[in-house]
């Protein structure tokens, strides 16, 4: 979706701010939004895609405005709330009034802390050879999803090389929906700064982004 | 989806702000609905907190700086290469490890939201998150750059790597000079976590840490 999460390229937010001696979390809720997201995720209320897409479907002053663990905790109540795991009464009430309802892999429990601890596989068996190799050129179609993509709009329109391939993936574009994992091969693909932002940007930039075979035509 | 007027302020720090009542809440229901066990979310705070951070990646780093052949190994599969240090936590799949030259300088981003690699790196600083960095880091990464204090000779080639899937980059910083002979150990002292994303470099021999 064309959302406001979709910054690449934007002007006007102004310096890079790097805290000194950061500490890992700003607040203690922070860090149970963390931990109730990777749960939740992992018991297999939903998949990472899908906690992305919820986080962007805020509405835009919304998104713009709310600390990152802020919009972890309103991504992951509307999430819970569409996906049926907790009701509108629950959160009105402040706890659980309604019924639960079943999680793919059964309650989270300090036995499964490990298993979060290692990210995920997403690399899938091939479905079908890959169009693309590396030094070709493509073009990134100029599509405009309504739903989740991983195609951000600055390369859209744009001809980039083709760097390396990264075999085939879960397709987020459909995982986000619930409409299957779909894999798709997935290659860097690298762009010229001046394809990008015009003859007067800096020649030295290249830009890469990682690309699933969708998002990428021949020329 | 619904959205509250939250423009609410820290009037008083006694008492709880809207969002912490609403994480409170939520824990609430989750626990009791069965879904989580309550001691299961301190666990996983407290594997975030003791288990993962830059040390790890720092490791790879001082590593690679040492022993070649380790160098080769990483920058051809990065996942694999890291599985093979014991000490190192475990780590995922797809990690790309992309290498600094005296010509090219590697930068990493997520645009589209916080990608990062958090088994090398631990969670990511607050600023890699927000909107500054990720819209300009795309157009403008000499810029960022600077908002760090750091500045590139002219000619040197940026590559900003845009984490749009699941793919994780580390940056292997060039090895400082003033370093020859010096144990892996004593280098990874050296390793800060930005040299590692791209928007800094390693501490030089003799420099305040």
């Amino acid at each position: 979706m064309n959302g406001v999460h979709d910054m690449g390229g934007m002007d006007g937010f102004g310096k890079v701010e790097p805290e000194l001696n950061e500490p890992m979390f700003h607040e203690e809720w922070e860090s149970r939004v963390l931990a109730m997201v990777r749960a939740m995720g992992a018991a297999g209320a939903f998949n990472i895609d899908a906690s992305r897409f919820y986080r962007e479907t805020l509405p835009p002053q919304v998104y713009l405005s709310s600390s990152y663990y802020r919009k972890w905790l309103l991504g992951l109540e509307a999430l819970l709330l569409d996906k049926g795991y907790i009701s509108k009464d629950d959160v009105a009430a402040g706890h659980s009034v309604a019924p639960a309802k079943a999680l793919k892999h059964g309650k989270f429990s300090t036995a499964d802390i490990e298993r979060i601890m290692v990210r995920g596989k997403f690399g899938r068996a091939a479905p079908a050879a890959a169009k693309f190799k590396a030094g070709d050129r493509v073009r990134a179609k100029n599509i405009h999803p309504a739903t989740h993509t991983r195609l951000p709009r600055y390369v859209r329109g744009h001809v980039g090389v083709v760097e390396r391939d990264h075999g085939c993936h879960v397709f987020p574009d459909t995982a986000a929906n619930d409409a299957g994992e779909h894999p798709q091969w997935l290659y860097t693909v690298v762009f010229d700064g001046r394809e990008l932002w015009g003859p007067d940007s800096d020649p030295t930039i290249k830009v890469s982004i990682d690309a699933f075979e969708p998002y990428l035509e021949a020329i | 989806m619904s959205e509250h007027d939250h423009h609410h302020h820290d009037h008083d720090h006694s008492e709880l702000s809207e969002t912490e009542l609403r994480v409170r809440a939520l824990e609430s229901i989750l626990t009791e609905k069965g879904y989580v066990e309550a001691a299961a979310l301190d666990a996983i705070v407290q594997a975030y907190e003791t288990k993962i951070g830059p040390h790890n990646g720092a490791k790879v780093v001082a590593k690679a700086w040492t022993d070649s052949a380790f160098k080769k190994a990483l920058l051809e599969d990065a996942s694999k290469a890291v599985g093979t240090l014991g000490h190192v936590s475990r780590v995922g799949d797809h990690l790309v490890a992309i290498e600094n030259t005296p010509g090219r300088h590697n930068m990493v981003v997520c645009t589209l939201c916080s990608c990062y690699p958090w088994e090398m790196l631990g969670l990511p600083p607050v600023w890699y998150k927000a909107s500054p960095y990720r819209s300009r880091a795309v157009k403008d990464p000499r810029g960022v750059l600077a908002d760090f204090g750091v500045s590139l000779p002219k000619e040197t080639e940026i590559r900003v790597w845009d984490s749009t899937a699941e793919t994780r980059f580390l940056v292997l910083p060039m090895r400082p000079a003033g370093t020859e002979g010096w144990s892996e150990e004593q280098l990874t002292e050296l390793v800060t976590r930005d040299s590692m994303i791209g928007t800094g470099f390693p501490r030089t021999p003799g420099a305040p840490s």
